[in-house]
């Protein structure tokens, strides 16, 4: 039989093909249906990536290869995809109430969100050097554009400049690196990189590898490849930068694990001080550079570029505990973010969206429903025990300690130390502080997630075993 | 009951409290009425489940009792729950200071009266976790989560340098327990679990042994906190509200002591041995130094805070005498310390209510008006300087003596200590009681009321109890220490033996 009449096994893909299925039949939809302000377009969306996450659901746990070796399923994905469909699920419902009444819906924002999370998917997915980069490019595209979709606004499209600029320049920097591993391998495919990289390996290879996480940092918002995250974070409207804060973390994570666990195993002591640095380095500057931040939403992007140094711990460890932990850390600080977002779109009186910490001041006496949420997620994200963010360190370091990553776990939880002190003065604004107005009643969209997220965030440690079962489970599958 | 024991009950109890109290609407006058008296009926019905738990304990078993388990992380991590004779009183004199707690608070807090009470029940599950948690994980969940509402309860209903104080509470704590965690997992690595009765029959390495102690002093030096660590305690005592004080001083200063003797001492002896001079010198500096200290202060609240410092040294140097006498004498201590204390702080809060200044200079000759308030804090003060026939003694008496069989030096400066304390205690209730009362803000100054006698009572009752019978708390320690001396025995003993056969 001749090869190339093959046809591959579609199965596996299903939730991708719905995907884009669905998202070709949203454009024409919107298109027919022309400009109109409502919720209609935002629930078929919704809908789409429900019935997508049942897919994912039915996904085989077990490794599956498809498209001639590019693409892969196994419990890993299925995890991170999952996690992935509620982040972009969750920027849908944060932006229901809000792009209507500032003026800014237009029928392509679902659908570019859906567009980003299909890339993300791949992303997620993908076996090989070139399905990687595809699906990188169809997540960053989308997501220029939505950074910028204010655009009358002009620091929503200075963000979405700012993020397209850098971010080409951080596409072709893994592309650099990813040509140089293909020239020096003489393949892209993940797993006979990882059988011709053992041991010791030459400069060449090292360099591409460099490279690559270079571009990975760049989109995980890892120091020294932040600098844009502070600026998009501000700049684009807020359900968008939840959107970012969650989603596209997702995906980066699960592809720097995907990339460093299955293509360069053999060479886990080059690449391990690489990730060392950069977790220290972010870690670092996340919780330093918090400090003097008056703005709640640069606040929350220095505390997740800190958040994804936490998370690079477990992969430095470069074990299944490790990844394990990541994979825990990420589902934690999904619900973190969305729950702290979903507060900072609550911040409304009349047409004013207020962004300040110092319009938090007093919200314990105005809203007390509202300050307490904040104040567990501040107190989550600060990793105080009983709450979730405790368990997502706790994996993380003991990855880290198991792996012998001693300093590595000190510094980590002295950097955590001096972040919990910026997270504790938003408490204080809100309790210790005199009131302020009251903000207007929350949408039922954001009271959702905010409900939802709440519920993670506090009640995890009663019931943590079907989340860490999973996480470990889809570890396990990738070694 | 689905698997619950006694001591799942004492964590839900205060928590069903604190739930109901979060139910109940506005901010009326009624609405906070029945706030005062839920929280009262809830820490009185917590601290009657702790005696019926009392009532099933075995005093002459070693081992831990009502033990239940409960499927949580992994296998190996596991939400354990049990008492032995350590734990089991300071279990007690938790649910028993929560009432007074609730009661000093009836009228000095004013706003916000709701999440008060909230936060204090809150407080008191964390507490008593901390004394009954089997799991190491499970012992650094609620060591940290009492944080929480200690923030709030300094940062919201403190005084005027509330903020400060509650930072630097939150921050100091927070950073001395992040390496206890690091310890954990790295005893979780190399012993497969964090379930307290195996890791005490586990052998560490006796160089991993060094790095895991002093992870884990970090942590309940600060806690305890002993000298030069213990500057957050001033602050935090002199801003908390009175009943944020009581359980400062009564018994979150304990966790520290109770660390120690749970995880420092069985868990790692060698590294204990080898650390025990450095401890001593920490002990007697924190003795002698917060005591010259104490005599200094303008401020009751903080005379009284660096005299709890100062008893917190009489707790480690006992503790790291490592003989019989000196581990009850700083358990015993640690209790007696728990009331004397906490009755102290009650007592500065009723004088703090009426006038609203805690300046020594502001008060004097207070036994012309208020006779009754003169006797319950001269007992306390009495107490405090550890006079025989107050609980004060028994447990200043045998750590010194256990100090002396271990390091006579240790023990004759420790010694100084008592005269010290004689000296800053005597002074205070001379410049606040006696004297003329010619300060015009204090003329019509009012005796103790009802509500405070009945407060006070019981506390008085017990310390002279217990400084005469001391008895019943000896005997609830006798078991586990015995336990605890021939581990620690056992395994310096194999240390001593491995280092002759090297030779």
């Amino acid at each position: 039989m001749n090869p190339a009449l093959t046809i591959p096994a579609f199965g596996p893909m299903l939730p991708e093909i719905l995907m884009a299925v669905g998202v070709l039949a949203l454009v024409l939809f919107g298109a027919f249906r022309g400009e109109r302000p409502g919720y209609g377009m935002s629930i078929i969306a919704l809908a789409l990536l429900a019935v997508t996450f049942v897919a994912v659901l039915m996904l085989p746990s077990e490794r599956v290869e498809t498209m001639a070796g590019s693409f892969v399923v196994d419990g890993f994905a299925k995890f991170m995809k999952a996690l992935t469909l509620l982040a972009s699920a969750g920027g849908i419902i944060l932006s229901l109430d809000y792009m209507n009444r500032e003026g800014i819906y237009r029928f392509e924002y679902p659908i570019l969100i859906v567009l980003s999370t299909i890339g993300m998917m791949m992303v997620i997915s993908a076996n090989d050097l070139i399905a990687l980069y595809l699906g990188l490019e169809l997540l960053s595209l989308s997501s220029y554009v939505i950074a910028a979709f204010d655009r009358d606004n002009v620091r929503s499209t200075e963000a979405g400049l700012k993020y397209f600029v850098l971010g080409a320049l951080s596409s072709g920097m893994l592309l650099y690196g990813a040509s140089l591993i293909y020239g020096f391998t003489g393949s892209v495919s993940f797993p006979v990189i990882a059988t011709v990289l053992q041991g010791n390996v030459g400069i060449g290879a090292i360099v591409g590898l460099v490279f690559v996480a270079a571009g990975i940092a760049f989109k995980i918002s890892a120091v020294p490849f932040h600098m844009w995250t502070p600026d998009v974070y501000e700049g684009s409207p807020t359900p968008v930068t939840a959107f970012f804060a969650a989603a596209p973390k997702m995906a980066g994570m699960a592809m720097a694990t995907r990339v460093f666990i299955d293509a360069f195993p053999g060479i886990l002591i080059q690449w391990q001080q690489i990730i060392v640095f950069i977790s220290i380095a972010s870690m670092a500057l996340g919780s330093f550079a918090a400090i003097g931040q008056r703005n709640l939403k640069r606040l929350m992007a220095y505390s997740s570029i800190g958040n994804v140094g936490y998370a690079l711990i477990g992969l430095a460890a470069g074990t299944p505990d490790g990844v394990q932990g990541v994979a825990i850390y990420m589902a934690i600080y999904l619900a973190m973010t969305l729950g702290s977002f979903a507060i900072i779109l609550a911040m409304r009186r009349g047409n004013v969206m207020f962004e300040s910490i110092d319009d938090l001041s007093g919200l314990s006496r105005t809203h007390p429903a509202l300050a307490f949420c904040l104040a567990m997620m501040m107190f989550s994200l600060a990793g105080i025990p009983p709450l979730a963010g405790f368990f997502a360190k706790f994996y993380v370091f003991a990855a880290a300690i198991q792996a012998n990553l001693v300093t590595l776990a000190v510094i980590g939880v002295v950097t955590s130390v001096i972040g919990a002190y910026y997270y504790l003065r938003i408490v204080k604004v809100m309790y210790f502080d005199a009131p302020v107005e009251r903000f207007e009643r929350m949408s039922p969209g954001v009271s959702f997630v905010l409900v939802v997220s709440s519920a993670v965030v506090l009640l995890f440690w009663l019931v943590p075993a079907p989340i860490v079962n999973a996480a470990g489970a889809a570890a396990r599958s990738l070694f | 009951m689905l698997g619950f024991g006694i001591l799942s009950g004492l964590l839900i109890l205060p928590l069903v409290g604190a739930a109901f109290i979060l139910t109940l609407r506005g901010d009326s006058e009624a609405a906070r009425s029945n706030a005062r008296w839920a929280a009262l009926a809830t820490t009185v019905a917590t601290f009657l489940l702790s005696l019926v738990a009392w009532a099933r304990f075995d005093v002459a078993s070693a081992s831990f009792q009502l033990v239940e388990s409960h499927s949580w992380l992994t296998e190996t991590i596991r939400f354990k729950l049990g008492v032995d004779g350590f734990s089991m009183p300071l279990i007690l004199l938790t649910t028993f200071l929560m009432p007074f707690c609730i009661l000093a608070s009836w009228e000095s807090i004013e706003n916000r009266v709701k999440e008060y009470f909230v936060a204090f029940l809150v407080l008191e599950t964390t507490m008593i976790g901390v004394f009954c948690a089997l799991d190491l994980v499970l012992f650094y969940l609620f060591f940290e989560a009492g944080l929480i509402p200690m923030f709030l309860i300094i940062g919201i209903w403190g005084g005027k340098r509330r903020i400060y104080a509650s930072f630097k509470f939150f921050l100091y704590t927070l950073l001395g327990s992040v390496l206890m965690l690091l310890a954990i997992m790295a005893m979780y690595w190399a012993a497969g679990t964090t379930d307290i009765p195996t890791l005490l029959a586990y052998k560490f390495a006796p160089n991993l042994q060094i790095w895991l102690w002093l992870a884990f002093f970090a942590s309940f030096a600060v806690k305890m906190p002993m000298w030069p660590v213990h500057t957050w305690l001033p602050d935090a005592h002199v801003e908390a509200p009175t009943a944020g004080s009581v359980i400062l001083a009564g018994v979150l200063l304990k966790m520290g002591g109770y660390g120690f003797i749970r995880v420092s001492l069985p868990m790692f002896p060698d590294a204990s041995l080898y650390f025990a001079p450095l401890v001593y010198a920490l002990s007697v500096i924190a003795i002698i130094y917060t005591s010259l200290v104490a005599l200094m202060q303008e401020d009751i609240k903080k005379l009284i805070a660096y005299s709890s410092v100062a008893h917190m040294g009489f707790v480690t140097m006992g503790l790291f005498s490592m003989n019989e006498q000196g581990i009850q004498g700083a358990m015993f201590t640690m209790i007696s310390h728990g009331l004397v204390s906490g009755a102290l702080f009650l007592s500065v809060g009723v004088i703090y209510d009426r006038m609203h200044t805690r300046e020594i200079k502001a008060y004097g000759g207070l036994v012309n008006r208020m006779p009754l308030y003169a006797v319950v804090f001269l007992i306390l003060t009495m107490a405090n300087v550890a006079l025989p026939g107050t609980s004060g003694f028994i447990g200043e008496f045998l750590t010194l003596m256990g100090a002396f069989r271990s390091n006579t030096w240790v023990a004759f400066f420790a010694a100084t200590g008592v005269i010290l304390s004689a000296a800053y205690a005597l002074w205070l209730y001379r410049r606040v009681v006696y004297g003329e009362l010619d300060k015009p803000a204090l003329q019509d100054i009012k005796d103790l009321n009802r509500r405070e006698i009945v407060t006070f009572a019981p506390l008085i009752l017990l310390i002279l109890y217990y400084g005469v019978q001391p008895g019943p708390i000896l005997d609830a320690f006798a078991a586990p220490t015995d336990a605890l001396m021939n581990s620690v025995q056992a395994a310096l003993a194999t240390v001593k033996t491995a280092a002759v056969a090297a030779h």
